[in-house]
């Protein structure tokens, strides 16, 4: 193997924030690795956190951080050959990484709805929009193809969509991108989950079509009681929708804690150069400060912190590996992070 | 100040699905760039502000009005002449990936356009495409590696090198930075301003993004449905929007800022953005505008200088939209 483990993170040192009710879903020391020839990569290793019932909790980070791969690790849809999946991740007192396929079929779409960026591509092309959403129930609950129906144009108005009635009898092709994010919506809240995961649900929308989509899903979240997992490169979404935030870097959660602390004063390097890097509408034509590099690959893996590499507040201790520690409500993997004082964001 | 570009009642209409169908892409707008300047364009998918671009370095042609370059009118040149004109305006598109050869490595796309042109020796327009790919800050040992053995940001990188070796007067920036993470975005833009201290670059900077276009422009054009709704100096503008759709833009621009921190009021808009095969009559914009009155309905709002050099296009300007 050519991984390097983490082994100064023991089991739970990693563990999220605490709260007095369970959690809904309690993930520790999820890891992943690829077989690639004659040797495995780790593009995700020991993520840990915590989703209370109800809450709405963002994961941010740039691309190919393990994000996405977060998400699909929790629904089952990593690739059966040549992948490995470690860890725990109980939901509602079942442990999903012991369950077979079968066993996630009833988990998937019923009690953890999904959403995913590109609408047009989760949506089958030659199917109405009614038969999908009525799959899906039929899927899961005892009931008639008319029930079902019922069902499906209910959730339809509940997305906002007008003359839902209509709408079950379209095909996707005839809808706008915004629509078919309704529609993804209603099919992912159909069955009433517990869990919601949002993988970029707005990324491929334009900005005043986003504001209405992401108002949606989070009234219809508090509505419901559904706890939503949502997962964006935008922080400003996640300021404006979520009460928690975990950055991700680099395959590792390297901040975990309040949105609106962590905005304030980051406790991650990195966290902080995402905030830093965004245009500012008042600072108009200065320099933007930028974060130096770029994302390392699963195969080339700093040895000790993964950030120390990009990181402008680099020394000696940070070649050693980095655990996640607490810091109040707050989790962050930099073992500068109580000498650092890091901006944060201005109003 | 030199006047570089200046459109005049622009009209790019493409012909319909149907016969006798037309789609008006651009509607009658109107604008002026100066050298040295940033002019950014600011609109949602199918507001036209890709085709604007395009028909400003010549890959469309306008079906009404003119467009001119330094005065004169690129379309009544030969086609020999036009070829050579275009060397002075250039255009760099959204998606790295697609805008490269695959089979060709770096150099050689950088290169190309000097062979196109025919400039200087082989060795002599090497040379200045490895200086060029120098100064876009691209390690020089990728320049002989192909499109795919790099990343999306290096890519970008090499699209700007290939656009400024003929040494362009303009560049239009097509949403150069969208298909980027925030840390590569920042990097570019930061290159993109110091390309055009050094070189003297004007460019027309195109997206959808308002933090970028508000960061990197002097002056914005906000696009709504092939029209121009509004048009003034982007701190003013940012400061103090005119038109209700920018307005409702600026408030759906999410703010990375903890909630009690925040001042701004949220408008959010109703209903979708019209079909253009049907365009809504009267103000375009009045299907979606929270302060629409069956004047706005009735009548095409005018297009008037509300102060020095801020024009918009709404029979209410100014009055500020009501929060929802």
């Amino acid at each position: 193997m050519g991984v390097v483990l983490d082994r100064a993170e023991v089991s739970g040192a990693g563990a999220a924030a605490t709260s007095s009710a369970a959690p809904l879903l309690s993930v520790r020391d999820l890891s992943v690795s690829f077989n690639d020839g004659d040797r495995w990569i780790q593009p995700l290793q020991n993520v840990s956190f915590d989703i209370n019932p109800g809450e709405v909790v963002g994961i941010v980070g740039e691309s190919g951080c393990g994000k996405s791969l977060t998400a699909l690790s929790i629904l089952g849809l990593l690739p059966l050959r040549g992948c490995k999946r470690t860890g725990q991740m109980m939901f509602e007192g079942q442990d999903l990484a012991a369950l077979d396929e079968s066993g996630m079929r009833k988990v998937r779409g019923r009690r953890i709805g999904m959403i995913f960026q590109e609408p047009m591509s989760a949506l089958d092309p030659v199917f109405t929009v009614g038969d999908q959403i009525t799959e899906t129930v039929r899927a899961h609950f005892p009931v008639s193809r008319q029930e079902a129906r019922e069902r499906a144009v209910e959730a339809l108005a509940a997305v906002g969509i007008p003359s839902p009635r209509n709408c079950v009898s379209m095909y996707p092709m005839s809808l706008s991108g915004g629509m078919r994010q309704r529609v993804m919506i209603a099919m992912a809240l159909v069955c009433e989950p517990r869990l919601l995961i949002a993988d970029e649900p707005t990324t491929a929308l334009d900005v005043t079509i986003q504001a209405q989509i992401m108002d949606l899903l989070i009234e219809l979240g508090t509505r419901t009681g559904t706890a939503i997992l949502f997962i964006t490169h935008n922080l400003g979404l996640v300021a404006e929708s979520c009460a928690r935030m975990l950055t991700m870097y680099a395959g590792q959660v390297v901040e975990d804690g309040p949105v609106a602390d962590i905005l304030l004063q980051p406790g991650h390097p990195y966290t902080a150069g995402l905030l830093g890097s965004l245009p500012q509408v008042r600072h108009r034509k200065s320099k933007l400060p930028s974060i130096a590099g770029r994302v390392p690959s699963a195969y080339e893996m700093p040895p000790g912190c993964r950030f120390a590499p990009r990181c402008s507040y680099v020394q000696p201790p940070c070649e050693t590996l980095q655990a996640l520690l607490a810091r109040g409500a707050r989790h962050v993997r930099c073992c500068r992070q109580d000498e650092l004082t890091l901006p944060g964001a201005e109003a | 100040m030199t006047e570089i570009l200046s459109v005049d009642d622009l009209e790019i209409a493409f012909a319909g699905r149907s016969r006798g169908q037309v789609v008006k892409a651009v509607d009658h707008i109107g604008f002026k760039v100066h050298k040295g300047e940033t002019f950014g364009v600011i609109g949602e998918s199918g507001s036209g502000k890709s085709t604007l671009g395009r028909c400003i370095v010549c890959l469309l042609a306008p079906t009404g009005g003119r467009i001119t370059h330094f005065g004169k009118d690129p379309f009544a040149l030969s086609k020999a002449e036009l070829r050579e004109h275009r060397r002075s305006f250039q255009i760099i598109f959204q998606d790295p990936n697609s805008a490269l050869d695959p089979r060709m490595t770096i150099l050689e796309s950088v290169r190309e356009p000097l062979d196109v042109a025919g400039i200087g020796t082989r060795d002599e327009r090497t040379l200045k495409a490895l200086t060029m790919i120098d100064r876009v800050a691209l390690a020089p040992e990728l320049a002989h590696r192909y499109p795919h053995e790099i990343s999306g940001g290096q890519k970008q990188r090499a699209n700007i090198a290939r656009a400024l070796v003929l040494e362009p007067t303009l560049i239009v920036c097509d949403e150069v930075v969208a298909a980027l993470d925030v840390s590569i975005q920042a990097d570019m833009l930061n290159l993109f301003a110091d390309l055009q201290r050094d070189f003297n670059l004007t460019y027309v900077f195109i997206s959808h993004d308002l933090r970028v276009v508000a960061h990197v422009s002097d002056r914005v054009a906000v696009m709504y449905f092939g029209k121009i709704v509004e048009l003034g100096p982007a701190g003013a503008l940012m400061e103090k929007p005119l038109h209700p759709y920018t307005q409702a833009l600026m408030s759906a621009e999410p703010e990375p800022v903890p909630v009690h921190m925040r001042n701004k009021q949220r408008v959010i808009l109703k209903g979708e953005i019209p079909s253009a095969l049907a365009p809504p009559s009267g103000c375009r914009f009045h299907t979606r505008c929270p302060l629409a009155v069956a004047e706005c309905v009735a009548r095409e709002p005018e297009w008037r200088e509300i102060e020095p050099g801020r024009f918009v296009a709404c029979h209410f300007a100014g009055q500020p939209v009501p929060a929802t």
